[in-house]
């Protein structure tokens, strides 16, 4: 059966860049029937991985810190990763784009969070959640005119959770009417990441409340429209460099050709980017745990205590292979589930599971890491606390753990319906 | 040599292992561990091919070819280097215990036959590879050519047919002028070398990448010097503290020093 899927995939192969054909590195897909370790990489996948992991020691880690503290990320770190492509991973070369694949956009945003989940959630973002939108619904008019921006300099946001609304998104209160050839647009969304430095806001609003969740639309509002403010950054535990804001509309005029695909049909879009998104946190939730591990384990062959290195402790020993083999696992679901996902094969469940794993991998390594540096772990000039706070927020934003366990339920009774 | 308006730049670039990593002395004490460690350009070659792409980038070079000499792994490399704006790459395969023995000679002969053969006007190198740390290569690659030399470059600009360049010297910096054909090795201040960008990476698999192996350029790569063993460095011995200046004295000439 599997075989049978994967023969026509492969024949529809043509569909997706060269690239994809490159994932098997040295060994070719289906020829000898030898398929490739999930783990392993293609050359260019690799140069990407080594690329992105240099510009995150070299100009991102001496700046962690200091962001974090201030709640402040570095403009300079925003306009780096859009000059080295980092921000339009999957938008075409004619674009101005770097032509990759979402596999890519993964490995790029784990990289970036071994370094800091803070410019990592901003990669991510800007490409599985604002890029991809654009990419499968808006009008090739509309993606004409917003990739070279997206691909450059142009920073996104995505505006769906309200007060009223955040697991139960399709209860949100923003609404559109219409005024003319223009929507007016009225509302106040919570929680926006990237809002203090984006300049373009996909804004979820429903146009007919007696339609329910098919009224909401998909609406690309520019910074400088009047009626659009962005609120004040929240003070938050982790991730504190990202931006994290309210988004408030009074009366946001725009035209009719800011509708981003199809009026009414923006709850399907929603879902169905957040099914895409993520996969993304996933990968930068497993960045945070390795992160962690990684800054934890050379500790553990230097200090000494009752005249041992204390990393010759079972103890010791027995927890960091642990820590490893759940970070193995994470590892494994976030990178099929992107695998699956760009080559056309089903996936929520996968992406549900992939995220909903990581994210407790990454507050148990990172709990585990403090405990393991002893004392050192709790101060802030030591970096194993800052990956402990930031790794909460992944059991919450993107679908809560609590909803991601729905999903995957959902999806297993439907595998159990025929 | 024919005149030409932009000039064809070779930039060499050695595989070797990442700066970063610890190194370990191999058990049979003729080598260092080399399995499964992490590889990486030599960053004085970066530094080189960072100056040869900004030349391009000034239209002072029209044509950048990045080489490397050593097993099929320098292909990486060489996909770096195309990565961070080389034009075409070659790989001159050497391979096991060839490879082990490859000597800068060897390699200075290879490329003067691969200027030749390119019709290069420009050689650049890194000033030397961070593990043999010969620093003869560039040397020995001009004498073979009977090209001027540029070393330890930390400025080159382009005036008319000559380059004026400045070198870092133990006793200062010191101003050249240079006609081309020229080698140039490049130092540590040379320049900052750019990160491979994403779309540039993608860009790379479509470059040509030539295969050769030394018999093609007729070099006899053959060892003229032997390794008898490679050790560690003597761990570092404690030192001691001391009260006071007359304590200091004390100790020194206790030790024989003073």
């Amino acid at each position: 059966m599997a075989a049978v899927l994967a023969r026509n995939l492969y024949r529809s192969i043509s569909r997706y860049p060269t690239s994809i054909a490159g994932v098997s590195g040295t060994r070719r897909w289906l020829n000898g029937g030898l398929l490739n370790p999930v783990t392993q990489l293609s050359d260019e996948e690799q140069m990407m991985r080594d690329t992105v992991s240099r510009f995150a020691r070299e100009k991102i880690q001496p700046l962690v810190r200091e962001m974090d503290e201030k709640s402040e990320m570095d403009k300079g770190i925003i306009k780096g990763m859009f000059e080295q492509g980092l921000m339009g991973i999957e938008i075409d070369p004619q674009y101005g784009g770097s032509g990759s694949t979402f596999f890519s956009s993964v490995i790029a945003i784990e990289e970036l969070a071994k370094v800091d989940a803070s410019v990592s959630v901003c990669c991510d973002v800007q490409n599985t959640l604002i890029n991809a939108y654009f990419r499968e619904y808006a009008s090739q008019e509309m993606k004409d005119r917003y990739f070279p921006r997206l691909a450059k300099d142009l920073l996104g946001s995505f505006c769906l959770s309200e007060a009223v609304s955040g697991s139960d998104a399709f209860s949100l209160q923003c609404s559109a009417t219409q005024g003319g050839d223009d929507w007016i647009l009225n509302g106040e969304k919570l929680w926006i990441t990237n809002a203090e430095h984006a300049g373009v806001y996909i804004v979820h609003a429903n146009y007919d409340f007696s339609k329910k969740h098919r009224g909401i639309t998909a609406f690309v509002v520019e910074r400088d429209t009047p009626g659009l403010i962005i609120g004040k950054k929240e003070d938050k535990l982790g991730i504190r460099a990202s931006s994290t804001c309210t988004v408030t509309l009074d009366n946001v005029r725009i035209p009719h050709s800011q509708v981003l695909g199809e009026v009414g049909k923006g709850y399907k879009y929603a879902i169905e980017s957040l099914n895409i998104g993520r996969i993304g946190i996933g990968a930068q939730m497993l960045g945070v745990a390795e992160g962690a591990l990684n800054a934890t384990i050379p500790y553990l062959n230097e200090r000494v205590q009752f005249n041992r290195k204390i990393g010759e402790f079972q103890a010791m020993r027995h927890l960091k292979a642990e820590l490893a083999t759940q970070i193995e696992a994470t590892k494994l679901l976030v990178y099929n589930a992107a695998r699956l996902r760009d080559n056309g094969l089903p996936f929520i469940k996968e992406a549900a599971m992939a995220k909903y794993y990581s994210s407790e991998v990454a507050c148990k390594v990172t709990g585990r890491c403090i405990e393991m540096m002893g004392g050192v772990g709790f101060v802030k000039n030591f970096p194993v606390e800052k990956f402990y706070r930031d790794a909460k927020i992944g059991q919450i934003y993107e679908g809560t753990t609590f909803i991601q366990l729905n999903t995957i339920s959902d999806c297993i009774d439907k595998e159990f319906i025929n | 040599h024919i005149k030409k308006m932009a000039l064809r730049a070779l930039v060499g670039c050695k595989r070797v292992i990442d700066y970063a990593v610890k190194i370990r002395v191999k058990p049979d004490k003729m080598g260092v561990v080399t399995e499964g460690v992490k590889h990486s350009m030599n960053p004085f070659d970066e530094i080189a091919l960072e100056e040869a792409v900004r030349m391009k980038e000034k239209k002072l070079v029209s044509e950048i070819v990045a080489v490397s000499c050593g097993p099929t792994a320098c292909q990486e490399t060489l996909r770096t280097a195309l990565a961070m704006g080389a034009d075409r790459a070659v790989h001159v395969e050497v391979n096991g215990e060839d490879y082990d023995n490859l000597q800068p000679l060897a390699v200075s002969k290879i490329f003067a036959k691969l200027v030749q053969q390119e019709k290069a006007d420009l050689l650049f190198l890194g000033k030397q590879a961070i593990d043999g740390d010969c620093n003869q290569t560039g040397q020995m690659v001009a004498s073979l050519l009977d090209w001027p030399q540029a070393t330890f470059t930390s400025k080159i600009d382009k005036e008319g047919d000559s380059l004026k360049i400045i070198r870092e010297v133990d006793g200062g910096l010191e101003h050249i002028e240079v006609k081309i054909p020229v080698v140039i090795t490049a130092d540590l201040r040379l320049n900052e070398p750019r990160y491979a960008t994403l779309p540039n990476i993608m860009k790379a698999k479509k470059k040509p990448m030539a295969k050769y192996t030394p018999a093609d350029f007729e070099v006899d790569i053959s060892p003229r010097l032997k390794i008898i063993s490679v050790e560690d460095p003597p761990v570092r011995q404690a030192g001691s503290k001391v009260e006071n200046v007359d304590e200091l004295i004390e100790k020194l000439k206790g030790a024989g020093v003073i």
